[in-house]
């Protein structure tokens, strides 16, 4: 077999044991608990109140900007990885490079922060 | 027949019998650093904690488990049955993952794959998707709000996890975590990288959620957050999904800046004790460190959270990328 495929066998492994362990955590209870449902029990959790309305209703879009900007910041990251692995093979051209990359990332950060995405209140 | 179990088999028994032992050791260490949690907490407000089950209330969080296996499961009829029950086993499942690749000593590693800290990396990232699928799926406010504020703190404080993990490679030229605790042998990187150790501990309080970041379930505002509508294992397995995080990024510390198994000074008393006596001594002392911070920090508001992970962490990590970088060129002390 390819050994760097191999290498992963045991991640493989230890996932499926995870999982099984955790299917069987989780079955427990389903087997040993007795099982007696009624209206009351089911309702959702509104402190004791009938809910009022349906629970997946609007909300506030700065979840979505700081999911916006996680994905940008983090893809980033993720190419900060390899250049900081290899620095020592690609020498000042490619530390320049990288410089002028977080240069232009931090002009948008500005911005962003100029502009009042980052502000909660 | 006898080549083939030796070609295949006995190794595959192996990858097992080593998978086996690190998620039952993690498990058995889990329950009894969760009563610890609770003991140094109840310490500090000069309470006893759990002290019945046991002596000195040992056997705590055993009790505990039963407890939880024998209740009733309750579904809310609202909730995405399918959804609601994979979350906690999803968050179960990737807690584990990362464990896979976490050296506890030279060679003590189920997959020493080339891409450790990525892999870790990885597989912390898609721990919010256990807290986002537990909110939504439980179709009530409670959850849901807590599971959208609990998904933008992970994702906050991961960017600045990033920065700190490329200033430690920056230092070490390679992926692999033994390699990193290797390059160490010299100087433990909470030295030079001071600064970064602080800010990886922080944000790891807030990536796992504990306290004073436990803002997706603070009991004042959003009861249990997007656990408020658990019950019974599916609740258990999200207490142990959260656990396994909390003691994971100990052991992530520990691998970036305290050297791993390395012992403090390599001289006589020292390299005569087990690295692994090392490793867990200090994944201890963090935990420790972790729970203090539980007992007596005061919660943060939510836009001050905020604040503190895009407006403090993200620049000065990403100066200190910058300012790392820039030294090893200078000096010449690139890591081949």
């Amino acid at each position: 077999m390819d050994a760097l495929l191999l290498e992963y066998l045991p991640v493989l492994i230890f996932v499926g044991l995870a999982l099984v362990i955790g299917i069987a955590l989780m079955l427990a209870a389903f087997v040993l608990a007795e099982n007696r449902p009624d209206p009351e029990k089911l309702s959702a959790y509104e402190c004791g109140f009938e809910a009022f309305d349906d629970a997946r209703k609007k909300f506030d879009v700065r979840f979505y900007l700081v999911a916006i900007l996680f994905i940008i910041f983090d893809l980033e990251v993720a190419f900060l990885f390899p250049w900081a692995v290899a620095l020592g093979d690609i020498g000042l051209y490619g530390f320049w490079s990288m410089m002028i990359f977080l240069g232009i990332l931090t002009i948008g950060f500005v911005y962003e922060w100029k502009k009042g995405a980052l502000e909660w209140e | 027949m006898a080549e083939l179990w030796w070609d295949y088999g006995w190794p595959l028994t192996i990858m097992v019998g080593q998978s086996l032992l690190v998620i039952v050791g993690v498990l058995v260490a889990l329950a009894f650093l969760l009563l610890a949690d609770r003991k140094i907490w109840a310490a500090v407000q000069l309470r006893r904690g759990p002290n019945v089950v046991g002596p000195f209330g040992l056997w705590q969080s055993f009790a505990d488990f039963f407890k939880f296996a024998l209740k009733e499961v309750i579904i809310p009829d609202g909730a995405n049955k399918g959804v609601f029950l994979l979350a906690p086993l999803l968050t179960f499942v990737l807690a584990f993952m990362g464990w896979a690749v976490i050296p506890f000593a030279e060679g003590w590693v189920v997959a020493d794959i080339n891409v450790g800290i990525l892999y870790v990396f990885a597989v912390s990232s898609l721990g919010v998707y256990g807290v986002v699928m537990g909110g939504w799926a439980s179709n009530s406010k409670y959850p849901f709000l807590g599971g959208l504020r609990s998904a933008a703190q992970m994702v906050s404080y991961e960017v600045s996890i990033g920065f700190v993990i490329i200033t430690v490679l920056l230092c070490v030229g390679s992926l692999n975590l033994s390699d990193i605790v290797r390059a160490q042998e010299n100087i433990w990187f909470f030295i030079p990288l001071f600064p970064m150790f602080v800010i990886f501990f922080i944000s790891a309080l807030a990536e796992t959620n504990r306290p004073p970041f436990d803002l997706p379930e603070a009991e004042s505002e959003l009861v249990a957050g997007y656990q408020t509508e658990y019950s019974s294992t599916p609740f258990l397995l999200f207490m142990i999904g959260e656990y396994a995080n909390i003691v994971l990024m100990c052991a992530m510390i520990v691998i970036l800046f305290l050297g791993g198994w390395l012992p403090p000074f390599d001289i006589a008393p020292f390299n005569w004790i087990p690295g692994i006596f090392w490793f867990v001594g200090k994944m201890l002392l963090i935990f420790f460190m972790f729970a203090m911070v539980k007992a007596f920090v005061p919660r943060y508001r939510y836009d001050q959270l905020m604040r503190l992970g895009w407006k403090v962490f993200l620049p000065f990590s990403l100066v200190w990328v910058v300012v790392t970088a820039g030294a090893l060129v200078a000096f010449d002390w690139v890591p081949a």
